[in-house]
């Protein structure tokens, strides 16, 4: 990837070669996901449904590797408690770039039925880890989850190899802990520096 | 052995502990005061309790409770021992000179709801940090962290 971008940089006038090179490194990557089932909780016993013979997520192109260092996607399933945080931080920070988060189950998205009166859960993994695409459910079926993967896939599909354009503009929304969610903007002050 | 034989065999070599024996659901609950936990426990280690299968603490508002899930093996026969913990001075003796199985157990519920175990060989906090304030699985703890559920849920 190093090399192409060195190349999408000094190439700036050939846009051509770059969306030939954009679109076949895409369709290479959209077609070979390889997961880390990042299962912490119930969740998971849904994404090794998905990944066995029944509904066989092989067939995507997509197949669990235990290694972070092998793999595109984080597929994050499951209860994500204070003591595990680091830990799946620093897995996600192993995993080679280009890297996607996928937040499964309504625990990942948001802390699901932990969310209230809970001293130990975080709620959702996008508190910690920029999240690509979530798959709601308590747990989400495994038809669920491909459908998941293939909406990746579409992520992909409008993603440019330029650093610049890495994220199409309108993908990237704000997370919860993102200061630009709430409504009040911060006060400016008379130099008008945030106050 | 049936429930109701060890109820007699319980009144006929611990006539003391008979009165406090009871069946719920099929199950005897045996509930003593603090003072004698350990005298009670260690009268049905003879009797041939030979499990503690878990011991856990229930907040009652008021009052903790603790309730101690005991087997025998050759009576093939379960109870549940249970005793009232005063809040104002959570502690209660330790079983684990008994049952060694107590040890962790006691710890946990040391960690999380703040009972003090007079006897315990290494009373430590078992999950959280050692640094943490409070113990979270009482009703009335609160930390900066939490969201407090509404009332219309």
């Amino acid at each position: 990837m190093a090399l192409v971008d060195r190349l999408a940089k000094s190439l700036d006038g050939a846009p051509v070669l770059l969306t030939s090179v954009d679109a076949l490194i895409d369709w290479s990557l959209g077609h070979s996901l390889w997961a880390m089932p990042m299962g912490t909780a119930c969740c998971a016993m849904e994404l090794i449904a998905a990944s066995f013979s029944k509904f066989d997520f092989d067939r995507h192109g997509t197949f669990p590797r235990p290694d972070p260092r092998h793999v595109d996607v984080m597929v994050m399933a499951g209860t994500i408690t204070r003591k595990m945080q680091p830990a799946i931080k620093r897995l996600y920070e192993q995993m080679p770039d280009p890297k996607f988060v996928v937040a499964m189950g309504n625990c990942a998205i948001s802390g699901g039925i932990f969310f209230y009166d809970s001293y130990s859960v975080v709620r959702g993994v996008d508190e910690f880890l920029p999240v690509d695409v979530y798959i709601a459910g308590c747990p989400p079926r495994p038809e669920s989850l491909q459908d998941g993967v293939l909406q990746l896939r579409e992520l992909l599909a409008t993603r440019s190899i330029d650093p610049a354009k890495r994220y199409p503009k309108e993908l990237l929304l704000p997370t919860p802990s993102d200061e630009r969610r709430g409504e009040a903007k911060p006060a400016e002050g008379e130099d008008g520096e945030p106050a | 052995m049936k429930i109701e034989e060890l109820r007699e065999h319980l009144c006929e070599r611990h006539p003391d502990l008979c009165p406090l024996f009871s069946l719920e659901f099929g199950d005897g609950i045996l509930v003593v005061d603090a003072e004698k936990l350990h005298d009670a426990a260690s009268d049905l280690c003879d009797l041939g309790f030979d499990l503690l299968g878990w011991c856990t603490a229930v907040d009652r508002g008021t009052f903790f409770e603790m309730v101690y899930r005991l087997r025998s093996r050759t009576m093939q026969v379960g109870m549940f021992l249970k005793c009232q913990v005063p809040r104002e001075s959570p502690s209660i003796a330790s079983l684990t000179d008994l049952w060694p199985a107590a040890n962790w157990h006691e710890r946990e519920v040391y960690d999380l709801f703040g009972i003090t175990f007079e006897g315990h060989p290494d009373l430590r906090r078992m999950f959280l940090p050692d640094d943490w304030p409070g113990h979270p699985l009482r009703k009335d703890y609160a930390d900066d962290r939490m969201i407090r559920r509404p009332d219309y849920f």
